[in-house]
């Protein structure tokens, strides 16, 4: 089922499907979204253009192995979690910091947030491992 | 006490640099290994004047004190005697292990293997927390497992080192049990506080299951009869292994425990009754079965358990003077057994053999580490002017006068050091003696560091023999008085009068004579007598009773694990509705319909939707079909939850019903075409599980409406998100702040189920591959 209009679809939407899904994130925290969204969007881009090429061309565009995606979203997850052991508080405290920037916007930068980047990373990879070893088969 | 944990972690990390001191340093590395453990000896006898004085030291780092977990170290008199015991012992048999393990090509891992288990010994005995003392008893079991099946080509080294991990592994795991209850009974674990609280335990209503869950740790950890077998099979290890876990220190760890908890738990008729008949029997046992083997190193392991039982013995009676003799025949047997073990390998390696009918006259082909040797006998037979002497006298001393079974706890001693005297015996005559007999090349003179363990050993039981009170108050009376804090004098010598004990020995050494010259003649028979008639071995029942348990499991999993999907389905399906009717059954009074607040249009025609498409989905003829009706039931599912106003979970359930979707596309072209497989009877038990799966949800969303928790967890979460978290999205910061942990705990589920398939898929090509 090699089609060029699907291919050309996939390879058009593989980036904007990405930004999307890293936005659908970055709202999460006080809007619809969050990690675990974002994680399937970006899953779904790559999945679609899976399905347009096939499962060797899709990996080649991701340069790293679902796998890869696995361990270091957890690891990402986990490490979340240690600022507040250092900081003295109960394990997964969520820990926070105000930075300044010009245009006088003032983004919190919090473990939880990082936590969430971390959750994206692994949910992304474990739908892609998931979907891309069946498609294989 | 800064300078105690400093140590041990030297220790650990000369364990872990020894494969590469040992590969890399040439024929003498050992030595540098065995100064390590030397220099800690030197330290720890540094601490001597201070425990000689009363004085303990103790050091907490918290960890749960909640749980009464924390790692804590102690040091008193007791744990001093074993932390000098473990060093010195463990300096002697490394530089042993140095010479001896030359020809093994894998001896770089054996010294790392040796080395842990110092460390994990070490910090046994001085652990001042009972959990921490747990987790290096369990060290040293899975360090003397790899030790024992060292050489693992062998299948008995195997079979033996399984044997002895789960004997000791499984009385490690009733310890805990034990330890568990005790820390609920007195409120802590640390030992120091629990040396305070004995009248508390002992009163406790879980005392009994307290103490046997304790002892079977300690009597599996130290041979104690029925668990005894493991030990005569640990001998398939290396010899330097023998001398030092099988005899002088890991076999004691159960003695160590028994002595640190006698103060606690010790002195009940509970405690003096299992100890003694325990011990007695091992005593026993031990002693016959030493006497009928003709291999040097089978010999001295039962003369071990024998020992050891004889140790649990003493800590039975439980009187001052049997305190005492359970200290000094601890250090007796640890000197002596040592040397011979080390004597046992070293014959093995030089003469090639050590089957007592083999072998003779060896005292002209190495006649320093055979005087060694006899010095070691004499002191285990008991013989002045050994320390060895001291140590037997005082244990007849304990037995002299006892209450109930007093009189058959004496002869029953008697008669074990008859035999220990007439294996004594038997060994320096049939060894060292007569005319020379080997069975390969002609022994040559063994090297230095050979000799030397032996050597030091040997007269270390003389000296301190000679001048007991060297030994006696720096080291010895404050180990006993650890246990027994009334005691505060120890006065030991060689010659204390004539009286009835001095009578007992010498009827002793008679009767070990007599029994020395029967050797020839009843040794034979016995063995005879033990290979046909007692046909039960302990080893054997446990190693079938392995098997059986092993093909009981076989049949069970295959029993439950059909390997269909349909039939886990089914089987989870069933269960989970079975439990949850149950509760709402059992509930269903209260249950009021008419909380349910009337549904809207749009909710009507949302569920008008999914459920005509699933009805639609079982009625269909073809796989896409199903497949698409099953998807508009997911996605008019997300529909019922934007309705209600749960956007986050619509969203994720919209995405993962896509994704779904893709996946049954790509793999569909690969299914075998969608034929009817379920007959009518099928789908109407289908029907029926579904029916029952699908009730207990509706029960179960019926009564989550009625329950009321106050305060409401979900009003909390809603109010501190934005105050506490930083987030106005409540879903979102109850996943990745509030229940952070939990979403860690998903997708870690996630990852393995992901690991999972990817295994699951990989290894089925392979095999497609292959064939």
């Amino acid at each position: 089922m090699r089609s060029h209009i699907l291919q050309m679809a996939a390879s058009r939407l593989l980036p904007v499907t990405l930004i999307l899904s890293l936005l659908v994130f970055y709202r999460g925290h006080n809007d619809p979204g969050g990690g675990f969204i974002g994680g399937l969007m970006a899953a779904a881009g790559f999945v679609f253009y899976a399905l347009a090429f096939d499962t060797r061309e899709a990996e080649k565009k991701l340069r790293v192995s679902p796998m890869m995606l696995i361990a270091s979203g957890l690891s990402i997850a986990f490490i979340s979690a240690l600022p507040a052991l250092f900081a003295g508080n109960p394990f997964f405290t969520g820990e926070w910091i105000s930075i300044s920037l010009p245009l006088s916007a003032k983004p919190k930068l919090g473990t939880p947030m990082l936590f969430d980047f971390g959750v994206y990373l692994t949910v992304w990879g474990i739908m892609l491992t998931v979907i891309f070893n069946i498609m294989e088969e | 006490m800064n300078g105690i944990l400093v140590y041990l972690l030297i220790l650990l990390i000369a364990a872990l640099l020894s494969p590469a001191i040992i590969q890399k340093g040439g024929r003498h590395a050992a030595w540098l290994l065995g100064l390590i453990s030397a220099a800690g000896f030197a330290m720890f006898l540094t601490y001597a004047p201070l425990t000689s004085a009363g004085e303990k030291l103790s050091l907490t780092i918290n960890w749960l004190p909640e749980l009464y977990l924390n790692f804590s170290l102690y040091l008193d008199g007791l744990s001093l005697f074993f932390a000098l015991l473990i060093t010195g012992m463990g300096a002697l048999v490394l530089v042993f292990a140095g010479k001896y393990m030359q020809p093994y090509p894998l001896r770089h891992r054996f010294f790392f293997l040796i080395l842990l288990f110092e460390f994990a010994m070490l910090a046994l005995v001085i652990s001042g927390n009972l959990f921490t003392m747990f987790i290096f008893w369990e060290l040293t079991s899975v360090s003397s497992f790899l030790l024992v099946g060292f050489s693992h080509e062998k299948p008995e080294a195997r079979n033996a080192a399984l044997q002895a991990l789960l004997i000791t592994v499984a009385g490690g795991l009733a310890m805990m049990a034990g330890f568990i209850i005790l820390g609920q009974a007195a409120g802590t674990l640390e030992i120091p506080l629990l040396l305070k609280s004995g009248d508390i335990i002992r009163n406790h209503p879980h005392y009994l299951p307290a103490l046997l869950l304790i002892l079977a740790g300690a009597f599996t950890k130290s041979a104690q009869f029925p668990f005894h077998f493991w030990l005569p099979g640990a001998m398939q290890a290396p010899s330097p292994v023998s001398a030092f876990l099988h005899s002088a220190t890991m076999v004691k760890a159960g003695i160590y425990l028994l002595m640190r908890l006698s103060p606690v738990m010790g002195g009940t008729p509970e405690w003096k009754y299992i100890l003694t008949i325990t011990g007695a029997i091992t005593m026993l046992l031990g002693g016959y079965f030493a006497y009928s083997q003709t291999d040097f190193k089978k010999v001295l392991a039962y003369t071990t358990i024998s020992a050891l039982g004889i140790l649990v013995l003493m800590l039975g009676i439980d009187t001052d003077i049997s305190i005492k003799a359970a200290i000094i025949f601890l250090l007796v047997h640890a000197l002596y057994k040592g040397a011979l073990f080390m004597i046992a390998g070293l014959i093995d390696k030089s003469a090639g053999s050590r089957d007592l009918r083999k072998l003779g006259g060896l005292f002209r082909a190495m006649p320093v580490a055979a005087v060694a040797a006899i010095i070691s006998l004499l002191s285990m037979a008991g013989l002045p002017p050994m320390i060895g002497f001291i140590g037997k006298e005082l244990i007849y001393e304990a037995k002299i006068g006892l209450p109930d079974i007093g009189n058959f706890l004496l002869l029953a001693g008697v008669l074990t050091n008859v035999i220990m005297v007439a294996i004594s015996l038997t060994l320096i005559f049939n060894l060292f003696l007569g005319p020379l007999k080997y069975p390969g090349e002609k022994p040559k003179r063994p090297a230095l560091a050979l000799r030397i363990g032996p050597m030091i050993l040997a007269s270390v039981s003389l000296v301190f023999g000679l001048f007991p009170s060297t030994v006696a108050d720096l080291l010895l009376r404050p180990a006993i008085t650890s246990i027994r804090p009334t005691i505060d004098t120890l006065k030991l010598a060689l010659w204390h009068g004539f009286n009835e004990v001095l009578l007992m020995s010498f009827i002793t050494v008679a009767a070990g004579i007599i029994l020395f010259l029967l050797y020839r003649k009843v040794n034979p028979v016995l063995t005879r007598f033990n290979n046909e008639v007692i046909t039960f071995r302990f080893a054997d029942a446990f190693n079938k009773g392995l098997d059986f348990f092993l093909s009981l499991t076989k049949k069970k999993t295959a029993l439950v694990q059909s390997g269909y999907q349909r039939i886990y389905l089914i089987a989870i399906f069933i269960m989970t509705s079975a439990l949850a009717w149950y509760q709402i059954a059992y509930t269903w009074k209260d249950m009021a319909v008419n909380v349910i607040t009337p549904p809207g249009v749009y909710e009507l025609l949302i569920v008008t939707v999914i459920v005509a498409s699933a009805i639609f989905a079982t009625l269909a003829k073809s796989r896409l079909a199903a497949i698409l009706s099953l998807g508009a039931t997911g996605y008019g599912i997300a529909l019922l939850f934007i309705n209600y106003g749960a956007i986050d979970v619509a969203i994720t359930m919209i995405l993962a019903e896509t994704l779904i979707l893709v996946l049954f596309m790509v793999v569909i072209y690969h299914l075998p075409k969608f034929t009817n497989f379920s007959s009518g009877k099928t789908r109407l038990r289908d029907a029926g599980i579904a029916l029952l799966a699908g009730g207990f949800m509706t029960g179960l969303v019926l009564k989550a409406g009625q329950v009321n928790l106050s305060p409401k967890i979900s009003e909390f979460y809603t109010e501190n998100a934005l105050s506490l978290a930083h987030g106005k999205n409540t879903v979102n910061v109850i996943l990745v702040d509030f229940r952070a942990l939990d979403t860690l705990g998903e997708i870690t589920v996630l990852v393995i189920a992901a690991i999972g398939v990817t295994a699951l898929l990989k290894l089925r090509t392979k095999k497609g591959s292959a064939t």
